[in-house]
């Protein structure tokens, strides 16, 4: 014992580590840095503004009592908690049905219904509404199933949000359920409870974390979404759409700045409760726990069977009226097919470029954000010292999900492109696209490396710092490569979510970065539905390749793993 | 070994990717950027014309619909981005020459102009380029199906016959919804439009955001009746869309498209030289391939799907009157519309 502290503390050792922490320190205050740039400062700069009138003077709270005073505005509090309740609800059982399925029986087909569920991510959102148009719509070929309601409303905004939110919901419920102790149905067996008990009393409560979590990633994501009820809410008021009206349709930053904080409540209250709800989670399952397996049932397998069958038939449908929208040529008056909406007219030849614009944009993103959000989570994760440092980053990174895109969006013209900022010849650039993109699908990322690496041992570091390796270099030689299916993880759903988003960039694109999502919507606006339909449907092509290459390398890396492990 | 071969082609296609970025960026003759609004498939078309005159000056768009490029510039008002405006709604333009983000500037040939489309200020702001009349896209086939005859003015969309077909933009949305409770006002006085409007309210299946959004769905059937604007609804008509096109009665409400040059431009020149241009006679022939007005009289030849006498019914349209009284009409017209927003 004497020895070892008289090793540690040899004066040339003491250096070596201070000089090693020092670094450490460093790397952390970049990536808080980098948080405070990218988020922080352009987020104060706009919520500012709800504070200011319209020449930049401080009147406090005015802009908010004008608010509340005017019941067309706050009325939409009330109709964004009715849509983001109803969708959670529908969502939430949904999925749970469908993970439960997945996990908990025998159910042919299960690989196939995995890959069909992912396609609503892999599309922009605009997708889902042209299909629902072309499938509800007036002339739409399921009209009849609504009867005398209209699609443009509260009713198709729920089915677009159902559509690309249920893949999320999907992938924590099927983690949820994956994680159990099969002794305790083996004791319920035993006892002879029936199975209906079982479930409420076992099931359920094993999984409550995951449920709850689930309904508020669901929550928070259909409350600032804007790009459904865009174009098939009608005129039903959503606070995400009352901010493209007062900052585009009326150019009030001000209130566009009220609105945003009214947006940030309910989705920073429902993160809150999802931390307080996750850190009670810790523990759940003893390191005893025997994985459960499930046992054929012919009756209940192909129940679940039917019912996700149901579900992958209606994406389908979905997506493949999209497809189909894209091959004719007038709908609904000349369904003659034709190419020639993938020339995309209505962009006058741009079409191509701005797909290939988001494919740059796209890999950049997923090459430099899986490398520095990864990295980031480890220094948060792995460090020993800095501790207020490291919860201070790791605040930062959950907050990015409760900042709807557009906020985010004027938050960057604002910031960056002041003239005292020395950071504003970014601005226009695909930089700053890429910035903006990197650290608006931060948390998920953030969370999910954190995922991996809380699964690896901290004995790796100690390991490697006892055996006087620098630390960069177990990062790089251990902690790297053995997380590399969570990294490769999370640069595909990086690289989908740039293909896919509009809401933040289209406040920041330049003259040479158009991007094929925000084509998407100048092409819907401009009566070329068919085009959009066909942008669309590239968008989700290209994502989809990127995903079967990925699903590609991590089989052979894990393939590569496996056969180290065996040896 | 194959895993480590892919990754070697992963860095391989950043490193190309990477190349290629730079190359893009390799400079050439003096660059203008242009913020407009114009339809994106004419972008080409206007850049090339203006090259035939001037070739040493490379246009960079960026385009986008005039709300979100009005929002944008007012953001940038700080630290202004573009050189030049050719495009956006002469409201549009009012309001950022208020905020004094437009360089006045007097073009060569700016008084062969009409008047009525050049800014009253003594070096003018602004120049319009055209006009952008207001219009109802009717959709024939619909409207046979569905027993709905086609209207000839504004005051025949308030007939019973019209209930639930009807779809007209929202003016805190959209400028085109604004053009048009405008137009209804300095046509009738206010008392009355808003009689007109508490009728056509009963009648409205929805309001919409964008304002080329009702002729998109007159033309694809969703609506019988969609308030929109001539050219969107011809260019729609040319698609294969069954629309007629409806020019009401009692006159028209109409804005028009303009150019401006930002102030603190780095390329005041080159902007110069694209203003002359704007206002030349070959631009205003341009513009006539789309819009039946243009600025300069004696120029426009009349086009398809637009009436000989189309600059008659155009209202005489006080734009300052539309811009000073903008808020207070608007919060009127959430609180007796808007705010009873009903599921149908």
């Amino acid at each position: 014992m004497q020895a070892a502290t008289r090793y540690l503390y040899a004066p040339g050792r003491l250096q070596w580590l201070r000089g090693e922490s020092a670094i450490r320190l460093l790397a952390l205050l970049a990536a808080l840095l980098l948080m405070l740039i990218g988020l922080a400062l352009p987020l104060i700069t706009m919520l500012m503004k709800s504070l200011q009138n319209s020449s930049g003077e401080f009147i406090g709270l005015a802009n908010y009592r004008h608010y509340f005073d005017t019941p067309a505005l706050a009325g939409s509090i009330l109709n964004s908690l009715k849509i983001a309740l109803i969708s959670t609800l529908i969502v939430v059982g949904l999925a749970f049905v469908s993970a439960y399925g997945l996990t908990r029986t025998c159910m042919p087909g299960k690989k196939l219904f995995r890959m069909i569920t992912l396609l609503p991510i892999l599309a922009p959102s605009l997708l889902p509404a042209i299909s629902l148009v072309y499938m509800f719509g007036n002339q739409g070929y399921l009209k009849g199933l609504l009867q005398d309601s209209s699609i443009y409303g509260p009713i198709g905004i729920v089915l677009g949000m159902c559509f690309w939110v249920f893949p999320h919901a999907l992938m924590i419920l099927v983690t949820a359920l994956s994680t159990s102790d099969a002794r305790m149905y083996e004791a319920a067996r035993a006892m002879k409870t029936p199975q209906w008990r079982t479930f409420l009393t076992i099931t359920l409560p094993g999984i409550r974390y995951g449920l709850i979590s689930c309904a508020f990633v669901v929550f928070t994501l259909t409350i600032t979404d804007f790009g459904v009820p865009k174009v098939i809410g009608g005129q039903y008021n959503l606070l995400a759409t009352d901010i493209y009206k007062q900052v585009v349709g009326q150019q009030n930053f001000q209130m566009g700045a009220v609105v945003s904080v009214i947006l940030l409540l309910p989705a920073l209250f429902t993160f809150i409760a999802d931390r307080w709800v996750q850190r009670r989670q810790t523990a759940q399952l003893s390191s005893r726990a025997v994985p459960y397996q499930p046992s054929p049932s012919p009756l209940r397998d192909w129940m679940l069977a039917l019912f996700c069958y149901a579900i992958a038939g209606m994406i389908l449908l979905v997506i493949g009226t999209a497809i189909y929208a894209s091959f004719i040529h007038f709908w609904p008056y000349n369904l003659s097919f034709t190419l020639r909406h993938y020339q995309f007219d209505g962009l006058g030849g741009s079409g191509w470029e701005s797909w290939f614009n988001s494919l740059k944009m796209a890999f950049s993103v997923a090459v430099i954000g899986t490398l520095v959000i990864f990295t980031n989570a480890w220094l948060v994760e792995k460090s020993r010292d800095f501790g207020w440092l490291r919860q201070l980053v790791h605040l930062f990174a959950i907050l990015p999900m409760a900042v709807p895109g557009m906020v985010l969006g004027l938050a960057y013209i604002f910031f960056f492109n002041h003239p005292d900022n020395p950071l504003n010849v970014i601005y226009g650039t695909l930089t700053i696209l890429v910035l903006n993109t990197l650290i608006h699908f931060y948390t998920v990322c953030h969370l999910t490396s954190m995922t991996a690496l809380k699964q690896l041992d901290p004995e790796f570091e100690s390991v490697g710092s006892s055996l006087k390796v620098p630390f960069w270099t177990t990062y790089t030689r251990v902690t790297l490569p053995v997380s590399l299916p969570a990294v490769l993880d999370i640069s595909v759903y990086l690289f989908v979510n740039a293909m896919t988003t509009v809401s933040a960039v289209i406040f920041l694109y330049g003259p040479d970065t158009r991007l094929a999502s925000v084509s998407v919507l100048h092409l819907d606006e401009a009566g070329y539905f068919a085009s959009a339909a066909a942008m669309a449907v590239l968008i989700l092509l290209t994502s989809l390749v990127v995903k079967l290459l990925h699903a590609g390398l991590s089989w052979l890396l894990l393939r590569k793993a496996q056969s180290w492990r065996q040896r | 070994m194959k895993a480590s071969n892919l990754f070697a082609g992963m860095m391989t296609a950043t490193t190309l990717i990477a190349s290629a970025m730079m190359v893009s960026t390799a400079v050439s003759a003096t660059e203008l950027t242009v913020y407009t609004a114009v339809e994106s498939d004419d972008l080409q078309k206007y850049a090339a014309r203006f090259n035939q005159a001037h070739p040493d000056i490379q246009i960079r768009w960026v385009r986008d619909s005039t709300g979100v490029m009005t929002a944008r510039l007012m953001a940038e008002k700080e630290n202004p981005r573009a050189d030049v405006i050719w495009g956006l709604a002469a409201t549009s333009l009012l309001l950022l020459d208020n905020e004094g983000m437009l360089h006045p500037y007097a073009p060569k040939g700016v008084e062969k102009l009409d008047p009525k489309f050049v800014d009253n200020n003594e070096t003018p702001a602004w120049v319009g380029m055209d006009a952008w009349v207001a219009a109802i896209c009717y959709n024939t086939i619909e409207g046979e199906r569905q027993g709905v005859p086609m209207p000839t003015s504004w005051e025949d969309l308030t007939r019973p016959e019209y209930e639930g077909h009807v779809i007209m933009p929202n003016p805190s949305s959209s400028g085109t919804g604004y053009l048009d409770v405008a137009s209804w006002m300095q046509l009738w006085g206010e008392d009355k439009a808003w009689d007109f409007m508490d009728k056509l309210h009963n009648n409205v299946s929805r309001y919409t955001h964008s304002g080329s959004a009702p002729c998109n769905l007159a033309g694809s059937g969703e609506a019988v009746v969609g308030v929109s604007f001539a050219f969107r609804a011809a260019r729609l008509k040319s698609q294969g869309a069954p629309i007629e096109v409806v020019f009401p009665s009692e006159g028209l409400g109409w804005d028009m498209e303009a150019a401006a040059i930002v102030k603190g431009t780095q390329n005041l020149e080159a902007a110069k030289t694209l203003m002359d241009w704007a206002v030349s006679q070959d631009a205003n022939e341009l513009y006539n391939e789309g819009y039946a007005v243009v600025a300069m009289p004696g120029v426009a030849k009349p086009i398809e799907n637009y009436p000989a006498d189309i600059v008659e019914r155009m209202i005489d349209n006080d734009f300052s009157w539309a811009a000073v009284n903008r808020d207070r009409i608007l919060q009127e017209w959430t609180r007796r519309y808007d705010g009873k927003t009903e599921v149908r």
